[in-house]
């Protein structure tokens, strides 16, 4: 069974990414984690992002995230775990946790 | 047949629906799928047995008939693909084995996850284990039918979609057990008050369910001390039912009521299973406030309430679950135990925000009021306006002279 782990970041924890404790963070995150992680990026800031739109045939692009929450989605990892229980447990030890938010939503499965 | 040998027939029907519910799970993860599987034929017995009586074999009778359904129908969903195999599972386990597992532990556990909102456990509890519909459990919870049924069927969908595990107790680790059975227990006591909610003390909202989950999970947990607390503790305020309205339907409480009228049978029992948990020596909060329950009680026997003991295992429960409904009932008991004008600065010192929509604490500063020599109206109309109980605000209106009516502020 495969899982998302959306992990949501604090302004602080964000402008704090280029620190050798942020990445110290998470690279020892990813290695506790290890092979059950299949997939995972992080996501450069928000004011990078662009939102786009189809409202009555027109295309609407603006600047900035889809929501402005306090926290951001900072990355994501999907990892194979065996129910949610261990999901939640792997969760759990994500740096993000302490200031910021983790959510874990399971993956679709794609109809055929 | 007589009413109480219909009653048992339909309890029979419910106990085989909600071990088969939970057998059913466990080989699939899908609570809404094995309700649906089982729902016909537990309709068919919750109709037949009743009238014709309970089959030898009830579990096996209601697997027997849903699995005739499920192929007569030919269903080609993809849900009801993948129960076929479960279900012929389950008449295996069940035909090999001469007294089929109770799983209905970890089904409770299921429901309990802390990743299903709080209030929908108790519901979802209900309605997995007892099989009672969206329209029962939305009336005893004052929640529309149709909310209710949305609340229950999109909890079911996270727990088949998210995988909430399905673990037997034998894979839980003794703390966790505890926290989880705590969570379970909780969720059986607010299917409890729905009782109390209910004007009519005839209309017993799910007491009964609840006290027939509690007796379940604490024979399935194997004796916690903390089940027994719970079942004890509702024993007891169950037994004062009748006593909390004299026969001109005017309410009662509980320091005044009359104890010929507490039901005997269930005292005894509530006591027994007190002792019971007592002797594990792990004292927790139910225990407690079981028995404060009991220390009420006494007064049958005793003929006075002993405050200074019920001031002290308020006290102590205050240092296990600190609520504020605790904390008012604690403030009650020291007042009659103690100092009443201590008691009285320490209620003027409880949380103004929280304070002021709890009947509880109006209630009692009212009675404080008018103990110390103050005026309780404006008080007692605080209280009065924030009960929906007729019986109540007529008891309040008789014993502080409060007018009804009449606005709060205007005092």
């Amino acid at each position: 069974m495969k899982y998302a782990i959306l992990v949501y970041e604090t302004d602080a924890a964000l402008d704090n990414r280029h620190s050798p404790e942020y990445w110290g963070a998470y690279r020892a995150y990813g290695a506790l984690l290890g092979e059950r992680i299949t997939k995972g990026a992080a996501l450069e800031g928000i004011d990078t992002a662009t939102t786009i739109r189809l409202r009555d045939g027109e295309q609407l692009v603006e600047d900035g995230p889809f929501a402005d929450t306090k926290e951001r989605l900072g990355g994501f990892y999907v990892v194979e775990a065996r129910d949610l229980d261990e999901a939640l447990e792997m969760a759990a030890q994500c740096p993000s946790v302490k200031e910021g938010a983790v959510e874990v939503r399971p993956l679709m499965e794609m109809p055929s | 047949m007589t009413d109480a040998h219909a009653a048992a027939a339909q309890m029979a029907a419910r106990d085989a629906y909600g071990r088969l519910v939970a057998l059913v799970t466990r080989r699939t993860g899908d609570v809404a799928g094995a309700e649906d599987a089982l729902s016909e034929a537990f309709v068919a017995a919750l109709e037949r047995w009743p009238r014709d009586g309970v089959p030898d074999n009830p579990q096996g009778w209601l697997l027997a008939v849903a699995r005739r359904r499920h192929v007569d129908q030919v269903r080609h969903s993809e849900v009801q693909r993948r129960l076929a195999p479960a279900l012929q599972l389950v008449a295996e386990e069940l035909s090999s084995a001469s007294s089929p597992p109770d799983r209905r532990l970890p089904l409770l556990f299921m429901c309990a996850h802390p990743s299903i909102a709080a209030a929908v456990r108790a519901p979802l509890m209900l309605q997995a284990v007892l099989g009672l519909t969206a329209q029962q459990i939305g009336q005893a919870f004052l929640v529309a039918p149709t909310t209710m049924g949305q609340r229950l069927s999109r909890a079911k969908h996270k727990i088949r979609a998210a995988k909430i595990p399905f673990k037997p107790a034998a894979r839980w680790s003794s703390q966790l057990h505890r926290d989880r059975l705590a969570v379970v227990c909780e969720a059986i006591y607010a299917a409890f008050t729905t009782g109390h909610r209910h004007v009519n003390p005839h209309q017993q909202g799910l007491a009964l369910e609840a006290i027939w989950l509690a007796r379940l999970v604490h024979r399935t947990s194997h004796q916690d001390p903390e089940t027994g607390g719970l079942l004890a503790m509702m024993l007891h305020i169950e037994a004062r039912r009748m006593a909390r309205r004299d026969p001109q339907g005017r309410y009662v409480p509980l320091d005044i009521q009359d104890p010929s009228l507490w039901d005997r049978e269930r005292l005894r029992e509530a006591e027994g299973l007190l002792w019971q948990a007592s002797h594990q020596r792990r004292p927790g909060r139910f225990q407690l406030e079981a028995a404060i329950q009991s220390a009420h009680a006494h007064r049958a026997i005793s003929g006075r309430t002993d405050w200074v003991a019920i001031e002290m295992l308020y006290r102590e429960l205050l240092t296990q679950a600190d609520t504020l409904g605790a904390r008012i009932a604690h403030l009650a008991a020291l007042a009659e135990a103690h100092s009443a004008e201590f008691s009285y600065d320490r209620l003027l010192q409880l949380p103004k925000q929280a304070t002021a929509t709890q009947q509880a604490y109006w209630a009692l500063r009212a009675h404080r009021e008018h103990r110390l020599g103050r005026d309780p109206c404006a008080s007692a109309s605080w209280a009065m306006k924030l009960s929906d109980d007729h019986a109540v605000q007529a008891f309040l209106e008789e014993r502080f002279g409060v007018e009804r009516g009449v606005n709060p502020e205007s005092y």
